[in-house]
């Protein structure tokens, strides 16, 4: 290998990592998008987080589908919006997903009849052919990484996503614990999954999951992050919203 | 999972444990880097560094690999820190916010000396 080679490879995989900000940026917002609580806003990591911190590795294997890691990964990319379930909305910008690109979200979580809505939004971290990672905002439910990936197994693609996140205050780790929070959360990544190996072929794949609690203990010193909440502050921004409707204020804020 | 590409060496410098990192750092190195901080964690050294002079590329899952270990020397009440990054790496650790919980030095003098 030449030092030229060596000097691209080394370029093209630094060129994975996003570009250090201090707070997000969101110029347009796609069509269609709510786009609250991640314009402004900093990053948070699996440290800054209050509750107990998880990590969680969701698998499925692609047995019998003739695909590498890395078309996985570019239709992943590619069509990372269509196969989210409808109460957890991905909205990538026109540039996709790429290093330093902003997904805005707008979910529901449960807890109350209907669901509570959130807006919020995660940086995409890091992207190259066989793996995405995006981070979470200030407010955002949880406080991490999650990264989308795949890898050859013996021969068989297998599609990963592994979580290693906190809840981001103390509202968020009650919700996670005894409201249900957790349990979308899994859901929402086996759906992610089925669809992806669906688009392959498979149709009768089952998601493996494993949990290990990396760190038991709640950082209460990060409890005001509240402060932060998305989903408070997307529930009261919904009367302005409203106004904004009825006197044709155009798209939702 | 990724083949692992990376090899460590723990040594003993001034009561601290270095951890000389060579390699790539991705989820397949999370089984050396265990290792090597189990080594590094012995007879209650309490202060553990990572040296990342040797250090080739790292992804996000090498970043998540990072924040276990950290966990791990917060709940043995050890300081984990860092010496050897390039540029590049040092930005990586600001952006992730790892750089609020892990020391990072110029050098192994700086990273060993500070009590």
């Amino acid at each position: 290998m030449t030092d030229e080679t060596t000097t691209q490879q080394a370029t093209k995989r630094d060129d994975a990592w996003a570009k250090p900000v201090d707070k997000l940026t969101v110029s347009d917002a796609p069509i269609g998008a709510m786009n609250l609580n991640v314009d402004g806003r900093g990053l948070t990591g699996p440290l800054q987080g209050f509750g107990q911190l998880w990590q969680k590795t969701y698998r499925i294997r692609l047995e019998g589908a003739e695909v590498s890691p890395q078309d996985v990964v570019a239709y992943w990319k590619a069509n990372l919006p269509s196969l989210m379930p409808d109460d957890s909305r991905f909205y990538p910008s026109l540039t996709g997903v790429k290093p330093g690109e902003v997904l805005l979200i707008n979910a529901t979580l449960p807890g109350m009849p209907g669901g509570m809505p959130v807006s919020t939004g995660v940086l995409v971290l890091y992207a190259d052919d066989e793996a995405f990672s995006v981070m979470t905002p200030d407010g955002h439910p949880e406080s991490g990484f999650n990264t989308f990936s795949a890898y050859d197994d013996g021969g068989v693609t297998v599609a990963q996503i592994q979580s290693l996140a906190r809840a981001n205050d103390p509202v968020y780790e009650f919700g996670f614990r005894f409201l249900g929070g957790g349990a979308q959360q899994e859901r929402i990544w086996q759906h992610v999954l089925t669809g992806l190996a669906g688009n392959f072929g498979i149709s009768n794949a089952k998601v493996d999951i494993k949990k290990v609690c990396v760190d038991n203990r709640l950082q209460w010193g990060r409890a005001s992050n509240v402060r932060h909440n998305a989903v408070i502050r997307t529930t009261l921004n919904a009367p302005v919203r409203a106004v904004r409707r009825l006197f044709g204020g155009g798209a939702p804020a | 999972m990724p083949t692992a590409n990376i090899t460590t060496n723990v040594r003993r410098v001034n009561g601290a444990s270095v951890i000389d990192i060579v390699g790539e750092v991705n989820a397949a190195a999370d089984e050396a880097l265990s290792a090597a901080f189990n080594e590094a964690s012995q007879d209650g050294v309490k202060v553990i560094v990572m040296n990342f002079t040797g250090l080739e590329y790292m992804n996000s899952s090498g970043i998540g690999v990072l924040v276990t270990l950290l966990i791990r020397a917060q709940r043995n009440k050890q300081k984990l820190r860092a010496y050897g990054l390039s540029d590049h790496y040092k930005q990586i650790f600001a952006l992730t916010r790892l750089d609020e919980a892990i020391g990072i030095y110029d050098s192994e003098a700086e990273a060993v000396s500070e009590p």
